[in-house]
């Protein structure tokens, strides 16, 4: 039992650390009341621009940082039009997703022929000897640690320091922020250039580490779906690290399944992930005031402070 | 690229015109229409190597022009327009979704010819062209059976539609002829392309046991997958070596360059016709890639002998005794599947593990 739990297992971990980084980057900018649409065009910037990094520098380390870098620059295009410029974030963000779909096809064209060696899961000393736990938990990529590390920051941050408070603060009441005199607009660029920065991460993983190559589209969708998921996990990072596992596993234990010859549709199996995901969280969040209580109240709303 | 030529040519007629010779005759214009990016490996870089043999087969006699990316719906009709207005006299739609704009457009432009690859419905200026894929699944299921230790092999497999069905039976038949107690186990991804789910079909199937993956998605990501599992992997479409030095054994792939080079002397001779063709290993439209070293030389007779067998007509893929997996008589001995049957096949031969999504 043991032997068949723990590839399903370690494998739902890898699966789901691309949307924990980008859901959790995207949890922080909605906080912030700012609602960027354009995940999934920053995780492809950041899984190119890792990718490239990878290739030029050999070091996969390197390659994150480029992710990182990329996701925020395209996410500080976001800023400039909707922060400065006061565009329409739904509009801004779509175009972001679209435009950063096509460039990094643009811009990839010549790796796409690049091959990169398969990385080695980064086994921690001792940790990884343990039973069960040892082979799931900690014989990952390094990036895996790094998505735990940020589940961490991230919820410690926001629900247990002051600038934290002060984010959630300009989500719920970017007026009252500002007349007691924080900066409204320097407070959601920082938010958005973190969650552009994390989907960048969440993409280099795909290209650099899960699947080293680059291919154009290569995130098939994550993006929207990390969207999807800091809204059904009421913006909640438990919940959204749940949810993120939660899809992770249920695409792998279906792919199980199939390969044990589950009598099954692959049809209905493929549409389980999703179906799933739903299924928990509209349950964890079937009331109402959880919902209320924890959407930033000003999510998608420009604000100027001369307004 | 092919702009410039085209120019190159304008001006080297013109020249020759001044020059009081013979005017040289319009290089024929050709028009091809992808499905997807041209890429590194995959379907619509197999078309794109065939082209690219065009151009040097046929000089300046030629232009060839391609729009890639083109999404199969309204899309593919304006594309397919556009390139008939423009002047292409010979025009290639490369996926099965372009089937009904093809012969939309077709009907407006009677000088035009096209040639739409793997569908069904023809016109008296539309042909259709489509490979044997399976005899090639089977030449690699022979690999395979030889090359597992487990017996076991994984398929991860896109769409359960008939041509993956072929690749699938021809492939656990050909495994079979060499290791009868084989067992294939194949998981549907629902996607012709998502390196991510390719990969963690690959990873599931490799930790129940396969230790050979063949695949009929697109990307890379099996093959890679194989690879870090220490496992093998047989490539498809094109050669997928670099992606896995260890691994790939080899790969299934398609060769359109003489199909296309035979189409285009023809059309240049002015005596072109739509054509009807469902070629095989016998048409060279399909072929295996270079082998891995770690192919014995008595497993690439092996496939060599079957290779020729099958060209001559003496084996196929389906000859009978065929039973699906209840243990049904499909082909009776002594005969060959038929080709309508192979279209509409909707069943696992003997072999395959698990049971066939319902529609």
């Amino acid at each position: 039992m043991t032997d068949a739990l723990v590839p399903i297992l370690a494998a739902t971990l890898a699966a789901g650390t691309p949307l924990v980084f980008a859901a959790l980057g995207e949890l922080v900018v909605e906080k912030s009341g700012v609602l960027n649409l354009g995940v999934e065009g920053m995780m492809l910037c950041g899984a190119l621009a890792g990718f490239a990094a990878t290739v030029a520098s050999g070091s996969a380390a390197v390659g994150a940082l480029a992710g990182l870098a990329a996701g925020a620059a395209a996410a500080l295009v976001f800023a400039l039009l909707t922060l400065t410029l006061q565009a329409n974030q739904v509009a801004a963000g779509l175009a972001l997703s679209i435009f950063g779909v096509g460039l990094s096809a643009f811009a990839g064209k010549p790796f796409e022929s690049v091959a990169l060696p398969a990385p080695q899961p980064f086994a921690l000393p001792a940790l990884a000897d343990l039973p069960l736990v040892g082979p799931v938990l900690f014989a990952q990529p390094p990036l895996v640690y790094l998505s735990w590390a940020l589940f961490g920051l991230v919820s410690w941050f926001l629900y247990r320091t002051r600038p934290g408070l002060v984010l959630r603060a300009v989500g719920e009441s970017p007026a009252v922020a500002h007349a007691i005199g924080y900066p409204v607009i320097g407070i959601r660029y920082l938010a958005t250039l973190f969650g552009g920065a994390m989907a960048g991460v969440g993409g280099a993983y795909l290209s650099v580490s899960y699947t080293p190559m680059w291919a154009e589209n290569m995130t098939a969708g994550r993006g929207w779906i990390a969207l999807a998921l800091v809204v059904f996990a009421t913006w909640r990072p438990g919940r959204v690290l749940a949810g993120a596992y939660l899809f992770g596993g249920v695409t792998i234990a279906q792919f199980f399944a199939q390969g044990a010859g589950a009598a099954v549709a692959s049809q209905l199996l493929s549409s389980l992930p999703y179906l799933a995901t739903i299924g928990v969280l509209v349950l964890i969040s079937r009331n109402p005031n959880v919902i209320r209580l924890n959407a930033p109240v000003s999510l998608g709303q420009s604000y100027h402070p001369d307004a | 690229m092919s702009t410039r030529k085209w120019g190159a040519a304008l001006i080297g007629a013109a020249a020759l015109a001044v020059a009081g010779l013979a005017p040289a005759a319009q290089p024929l214009k050709i028009g091809f229409v992808y499905v997807s990016p041209v890429g590194d490996a995959g379907w619509t870089y197999q078309h794109d190597l065939a082209r690219r043999a065009l151009e040097k087969q046929y000089g300046d006699k030629i232009v060839t022009k391609y729009v890639e990316n083109v999404p199969e719906g309204a899309d593919a009709e304006r594309v397919i327009r556009e390139l008939a207005a423009s002047g292409h006299e010979l025009v290639f739609t490369t996926s099965f979704g372009y089937m009904n704009p093809t012969i939309k457009v077709a009907k407006s432009f009677p000088k035009v010819l096209f040639e739409h690859a793997t569908g069904y419905k023809r016109a008296k200026n539309v042909g259709t062209y489509n490979a044997r894929f399976y005899e090639g699944r089977y030449l690699a299921g022979i690999v395979a059976g030889k090359m597992s230790k487990s017996g076991t092999a994984g398929y991860v497999a896109a769409f359960p539609i008939p041509e993956v069905l072929q690749g699938i039976n021809a492939f656990t038949r050909g495994m079979r002829s060499v290791n009868p107690k084989a067992q294939v186990r194949v998981v549907w991804v629902n996607s012709w392309y998502d390196p991510g789910r390719e990969r963690e079909a690959a990873m599931a199937l490799i930790s129940q046991g396969a230790d050979v993956l063949m695949q009929h998605t697109d990307s890379t990501a099996p093959v890679q997958a194989a690879e870090e599992k220490g496992v093998y992997a047989i490539g498809y479409h094109s050669d997928m070596s670099k992606y896995g030095p260890k691994a790939h054994l080899t790969a299934s792939t398609h060769d359109w360059t003489g199909f296309y080079g035979k189409l285009v002397g023809e059309a240049l001779a002015g005596k072109a016709q739509p054509t009807n063709i469902w070629g095989g290993i016998r048409d060279g439209m399909v072929k295996m890639a270079p082998y891995n070293p770690a192919v014995p030389q008595d497993v690439r007779d092996l496939v060599a002998k079957a290779a020729a067998d099958i060209a001559a007509g003496r084996l196929h893929p389906f000859g009978g005794p065929v039973k699906d997996q209840g243990g049904k008589e499909r082909v009776p001995a002594g005969k060959f599947m038929p080709d309508d049957q192979l279209a509409v096949m909707d069943y696992y031969v003997e072999g395959v593990q698990g049971q066939l999504p319902k529609k």
